[in-house]
């Protein structure tokens, strides 16, 4: 369209280069830290790179400390979230996208409210319920919602998809005796993979990335899900480490940080298009 | 499907357990926290009717209320106007003809689907006043850092410099809207002799204000909920209570849960829930009145 100067060509690639340079420092820091010992991070001036890796810095936090049980944990809370929002969201996605019946717009609408909602708003009241239920330190508080169409994004997402499928195809399928579950889970869902695929991808990132709930519902330190682990490991870390370091063992802290952001960025590396679909599909209602 | 009443028996099957859980886990609790709001309610006694002195009690005397309404506006007035600006600029930049732009928008936009809690604990020893890297590095020009991350004066700015990372979502939001702009609109302002600035407030601006606004009442919102990155940024530090120094970073969020599950003041904080949730409604009714005034919506 418009030529662009050699100059401005070389600006744009500069601009981008270095602002990819800030975006990532932190988390080249996060990593190389990680493979240090202990003498090398109290360095001053600070080494970039370690002399060494130390990867038995990971063996030491994932088995030393016992860290692969708080993964496991995030992992579980993790899958069950997944498969209750597909099992979930999908039924209400279709129901919302296909059926005529009366206030259906009304009950979307409000279902659409919820995503402005902060937790804090209804964190007291569930807090509450949850306590009479005996739920409080058990993983049901983080599950049961998905379980329940609690990703109304979710729903949302998948009921735009949903629309684009021509209805003659259902309408075929009907004539040919399916069921209604058999033309949601054999004909809608897998003409919707991308969707389903993202719906599932952020799931993932909202559970594995939370702080918030399993804060307030888990107490029992074995229970814990991984951003809380890493909060108790800085806390406790003089203690998990035998007094033996003076300071934070932060190059302990680091691999933690980089055992939780691993899944995230390979996922991200595979699935990338998903990500970027799925946020854009958010900005579509605006 | 023509039989209403087929349709209606599969919608409520289909969409039954959405519609349970939103009146279980969001209908439900905004009426209890309302009534508990009214109420005297610290855990172990049932809550017991005082009427509004939830209410007068944070605006006239809790110490901790005004400190956090005021370090959530200052984030917000500064950290929204930064974020919105920086993805728009790159996602500008993205929109260009560019080699590898899946690249350069993967690596912007990675940063902000990583935990918060680890950004803020990452950062948290980069900012620390000995041994972190910034300092380290200030020493190196012979410049002497200041203690961010423990003066009430830098722990916020500090903060605010964390989130900025995390501009990924707006920016992708842009891109997708830029890329729904017509390029014959560009080449016909072109070639009217509009130039670049001309092209972008002319062309652009109109018709992204959609996603312009879009962004602008998300921001607004996610900077009443912070949570995860000042809780983690206050353990990292290993601050006495969560929010400090001085509570510099104690944003509304944080707050209400301190008081929730720290003190366990369940009627005060439910008053915080709910003007928090008052607050929100007013947001959002206000940016759609201002919105519908300067937004382009096309045809």
């Amino acid at each position: 369209m418009h030529r662009r100067t050699s100059a401005a060509t070389v600006c744009l690639y500069a601009a981008l280069a270095l602002g990819t340079l800030v975006m990532l420092v932190p988390l080249a820091w996060m990593l190389l830290t990680s493979l240090k010992t202990y003498p090398e991070i109290l360095r001053n001036p600070p080494d970039w790179l370690p002399a060494a890796p130390q990867w038995q810095n990971y063996r030491t936090v994932w088995e030393g400390f016992a860290y692969y049980r708080y993964f496991l944990n995030s992992l579980f809370v993790a899958v069950m979230v997944i498969a209750g929002t597909v099992l979930t969201c999908c039924p209400a996605a279709y129901a919302f996208a296909y059926y005529e019946v009366r206030h259906k717009e009304l009950i979307f609408g409000a279902l659409l409210c919820t995503l402005m909602l902060p937790a804090q708003v209804t964190v007291i009241p569930l807090f509450k319920a949850f306590s009479a239920l005996h739920w409080v330190n058990t993983y049901l508080p983080l599950i049961v919602p998905a379980w329940l169409g609690g990703n109304v994004f979710g729903i949302f997402l998948l009921r735009q998809f949903f629309r684009t499928i021509p209805p003659s195809f259902i309408e075929a399928a009907r004539l040919d005796g399916a069921s209604e579950w058999t033309i949601l889970w054999r004909l809608v869902v897998p003409m919707s993979l991308p969707a389903v695929l993202t719906v599932v991808i952020f799931t993932f990132l909202w559970s594995w990335n939370d702080l918030f709930n399993p804060l307030v519902y888990l107490q029992s330190e074995e229970l814990c899900t991984l951003p809380v682990g890493l909060l108790y490991f800085i806390a406790r870390a003089e203690q998990l480490t035998g007094g033996s370091l003076g300071q934070t063992p932060w190059h302990l802290v680091m691999t933690l940080a980089t055992i939780m952001v691993l899944p995230v960025v390979g996922l991200f590396a595979v699935f990338q298009r998903y990500f970027v679909e799925g946020v854009a599909a958010s900005g579509v209602k605006g | 499907m023509t039989n209403r009443r087929a349709q209606s028996l599969w919608f409520w099957l289909f969409a039954g357990p959405a519609v349970a859980g939103f009146a279980a886990f969001s209908l439900w609790p905004m009426l209890e926290s309302l009534w508990l709001s009214f109420c005297q309610y610290e855990v172990v006694t049932p809550p017991r009717f005082i009427g509004v002195q939830n209410y007068a009690y944070l605006f006239a005397h809790d110490a901790s209320f005004w400190p956090s309404v005021k370090v959530t506006l200052v984030f917000t007035v500064i950290q929204l106007p930064l974020a919105i600006g920086a993805a728009l600029a790159l996602a500008l930049l993205l929109n260009q003809p560019v080699r590898g732009r899946g690249f350069w928008r993967a690596v912007y936009f990675l940063p902000s689907i990583l935990p918060q809690a680890v950004f803020a604990v990452v950062f948290g020893y980069i900012f620390q006043a000995d041994g972190g890297l910034l300092n380290r590095l200030l020493a190196l020009g012979g410049l002497h850092g200041a203690a961010w991350t423990t003066s009430p004066t830098w722990a916020l700015p500090v903060l605010i410099g964390i989130s900025l990372w995390g501009f990924g979502y707006p920016m992708v939001i842009f891109l997708g809207g830029l890329q729904n702009v017509p390029r014959e609109l560009y080449e016909a302002a072109h070639i009217d002799g509009a130039g670049a600035w001309a092209r972008f407030r002319h062309v652009t601006l109109p018709l992204i204000s959609p996603v312009i606004f879009f962004n602008v009442v998300m921001g607004v919102i996610g900077a009443l909920k912070v949570f995860d990155l000042a809780y983690a940024f206050s353990v990292a530090q290993a601050q006495p209570a969560p929010g400090g120094p001085a509570r510099a970073t104690l944003f509304y969020g944080l707050n209400l849960y301190q008081q929730a599950f720290g003190y366990f003041h369940m009627g005060l904080a439910s008053a915080m829930a709910w003007l928090l949730f008052a607050c929100i409604l007013l947001i959002t009714a206000v940016n759609f009145r201002v919105g519908r005034r300067w937004v382009h919506y096309g045809d």
